[in-house]
């Protein structure tokens, strides 16, 4: 069955990385959910963290051509690794009219923050386990999601 | 020194003393360099492609990483052909791009391509130098990337600027420095055993060798492996010579044009032993019937092959030479038994066979057989891509490693030519055999002029069935013989479906190859009958320097044995004739 999974990369901090491991989900027809990267503290090493849908068997496939580049250090799919914390860090902006009191409430309830109140929309900041985020999601889609920006998974191991 | 002086510096380092190339405008320093370098010879060859087949060709033959030298742009993108088949098969290639000046990169500049951008995906890795400091390191890389590990093609993209640049104290590294690069030579042990054991247990275990025997050098050990434990070995194109034909132990290739004993040993098998093979879908056939009932073992030094294609019960990641070397020893000597008997049956059963009328047409495998004769033992046979391919895959009688020499990954037609110089060139004194169709050779013919001025002696052989063959035989088992554009002589009001096969046709064949071969200084023969073969190879193997043979064969001839494409490859079509 085809699941998301969170992939964490670790490759040498070299131009076109990036586009080394894109090429190697496109290729094999991978759409990417969602992927995010930084240099470290150690300037030579840049981390991706990414989130692909697949069997398992596409994953181990799909982690061991990324781990097959001569850039990449480590590779894991921690998905399923109960020692990861996986956050995903989201900021959206909801429709709001008589109802707003009912869209600060849930948020406060969540723990988002609210950066801004307009007259017709709040703006807040949320971040959490991925599985919060999305109920937070499914909690404010029907008062109307205006924009919605998400940082794509996170994660940090023990 | 500048970064033209560090390049040329570095090939002799790597013990480089032949290159292909071509040159342009932004490697003009770097081939200034070359005049003044006599102990490196490049090979101009009259196309860049031509240039990266050759170098792939020389690899093949030599063991040894073959390397070009192209300019930018149209020079660059002309190698992308031979980078794609050189990937894989697994050839060590370092191909030598120029780049428009750094300042430039990004600005369409005259005959700039994005060199690393094309090559990502068909090239073990590939290098852009944007400063001078970088190449010593880049070259030494380049070179431990292209033959370690699982080898493969490397392309180096290098601007004008840098090789123009000066840098004092211009070390050039003893070694390689890639911490995220880390094959694994060694086996583990304890996998090594598991298989030992299920070798011990297994009534009717199967090797399947594939192109990693040849790439680790493990030859020598695939023999004793197989000599110790008695276990039949079918032997993927890539592999052919690995086991010398006419060993008891030898099934010969499986897969789509398989021998019977192959396919049938690979599907009845209850341990399958894969050797560095990929598994590939013209190996295996449809994969619901590939080996159904067996226990499936798996050695390759790339651990992204282990289960790509197969369900893996036993994999061991590794060198295939250090891993057969340590299997040998963990097992134990297995007797000749009841599945030696069985395999033997389907061999004496299914021989390869044709049946040449001496009053018909020239018959392609009469003429492969035939070569056969006039053949040193020492002989290396480089084919092209088509018919002619599989009844050189099937017909030759393959003696050793590195000596059969195809494009099996990419199937790549106009491959044969130029890898046969290459060979020619890394192997002096051994004689080289081209054997190819009339639509593969017109794709690098120009390299005949190459041949020519080098003298480099390679005999060519050209089947000429006036049609592509390989397409045609597809069209007629599979499209109701509706013949849409495989006939070479086809003009625009030709009638539909006729294939060329009309005994009355009365178009020409173009080109006249004899007269093309003598156009560029090439002898020429040419056999139209049964009779006239082995009169036209004693006069071309008998002749000094390259030479051209074209026989004019049969063109509805089919390669059989042939499992249509989907099918379990225990399910043979075998023609008329077998």
């Amino acid at each position: 069955m085809k699941d998301k999974h969170t992939i964490m990369i670790t490759v040498a901090n070299r131009i076109g990385v990036l586009a080394r491991i894109a090429g190697v989900l496109s290729s094999r027809g991978f759409n990417i959910e969602s992927i995010i990267g930084w240099s470290t503290e150690n300037t030579d090493v840049y981390q991706i963290h990414l989130v692909i849908l697949g069997t398992p068997g596409e994953i181990e496939q799909i982690t061991k051509q990324i781990h097959k580049l001569i850039d990449t250090i480590k590779v894991a799919d921690i998905s399923h690794k109960k020692k990861y914390i996986i956050y995903e860090f989201i900021l959206i902006k909801v429709r709001t009219g008589r109802n707003r009191q009912e869209v600060l409430d849930l948020a406060a309830a969540f723990g988002a923050k609210v950066v801004d109140i307009a007259r017709t929309a709040v703006r807040l900041d949320f971040g959490g386990p991925v599985h919060q985020v999305e109920r937070f999601l499914d909690l404010m889609k029907p008062f109307g999601i205006k924009e919605f920006i998400r940082s794509g998974h996170i994660a940090v191991g023990p | 020194m500048t970064g033209a002086e560090i390049l040329i510096d570095a090939l002799k380092r790597e013990g480089v003393d032949i290159l292909f190339g071509y040159p342009g405008g932004v490697v003009l320093p770097i081939f200034n360099v070359l005049y003044r370098t006599p102990e490196l010879r490049l090979i101009l060859t009259r196309h860049e492609q031509a240039a990266t087949h050759a170098a792939d060709g020389y690899a093949r033959a030599t063991g040894k990483t073959g390397v070009c030298l192209v300019t930018s742009g149209p020079g660059a993108t002309n190698t992308i052909t031979g980078l794609a088949t050189a990937k894989l098969d697994s050839i060590p290639l370092v191909v030598i791009s120029g780049q428009v000046k750094t300042s430039v990169i990004g600005t369409d500049a005259f005959q700039e391509t994005d060199m690393v951008g094309l090559t990502r995906p068909i090239c073990k890795h590939n290098y852009l130098v944007q400063r001078v400091e970088e190449l010593p390191l880049v070259i030494k890389n380049a070179f431990h990337i292209a033959r370690s590990g699982r080898p493969g093609p490397v392309a180096v993209d290098l601007p004008a600027d840098v090789s123009a640049a000066e840098l004092r104290d211009a070390a050039y590294p003893d070694e390689p420095c890639i911490p995220s690069y880390q094959p694994t030579i060694k086996g583990n042990p304890r996998q090594i055993q598991k298989l030992a054991e299920a070798i011990r247990r297994a009534q009717r275990p199967t090797v399947l060798a594939g192109g990693g025997v040849v790439g680790s050098g493990a030859g020598g050990e695939l023999v004793r492996f197989l000599e110790k434990t008695n276990i039949p070995a079918a032997l993927t194109l890539m592999a052919l010579g690995c086991l010398p034909e006419g060993h008891d132990l030898f099934l010969g290739m499986p897969g789509m044009h398989g021998r019977t004993s192959a396919n049938h040993a690979l599907t009845e098998c209850d341990l399958l032993i894969g050797i560095g093979t990929r598994f590939e879908d013209r190996v295996t056939g449809n994969l619901d019937g590939f080996a159904p009932g067996a226990v499936v073992s798996h050695i390759d030094i790339d651990p992204s092959e282990i289960g790509k294609n197969v369900k893996t019960h036993i994999p061991i990641v590794g060198d295939v030479r250090s891993v057969l070397a340590d299997l040998i020893e963990a097992v134990e000597p297995r007797p000749v038994g009841p599945w030696n008997r069985t395999i033997r049956e389907w061999r004496d059963r299914h021989p390869l066979v044709y049946n040449q009328d001496p009053a018909d047409e020239i018959l392609p495998q009469y003429v492969i057989d035939r070569i056969n004769r006039w053949i040193d033992p020492g002989a290396i046979i480089a084919t092209d891509v088509g018919q002619h391919q599989m009844w050189s895959a099937l017909f030759i009688r393959h003696r050793s490693p590195r000596s059969f020499l195809s494009s099996g990954g990419l199937g790549t037609m106009g491959f044969g030519l130029p890898a046969a110089m290459g060979a020619a060139l890394g192997c002096p004194g051994r004689q080289v055999v081209l054997i190819s169709g009339d639509g593969s050779i017109q794709m690098n013919i120009q390299e005949l002029a190459t041949c020519a001025v080098n003298r480099i002696p390679v005999k060519i052989v050209v089947l000429n069935n006036s049609c592509l063959g390989m397409v045609r035989q597809w069209q007629e088992l599979f499209y109701n013989a509706a013949y849409s554009k495989i006939c070479l002589k086809e003009k625009p009001d030709c009638r539909p479906a006729c294939s060329g096969q009309r005994p009355d046709c009365p178009h020409s064949y173009w080109p006249d190859f004899v007269r093309v071969a003598e156009a560029n200084g090439l002898p020429g023969f040419r056999a139209t009958k049964p009779g006239e073969v082995d009169d036209v190879l004693r006069r071309g193997f008998g002749a000094d320097g390259p030479v051209l043979m074209e026989f004019a064969v049969k063109n509805s001839e089919n390669v059989f044995p042939m499992v249509p494409g989907g099918k379990a490859i225990n399910q043979i079509l075998y023609g008329g004739a077998g």
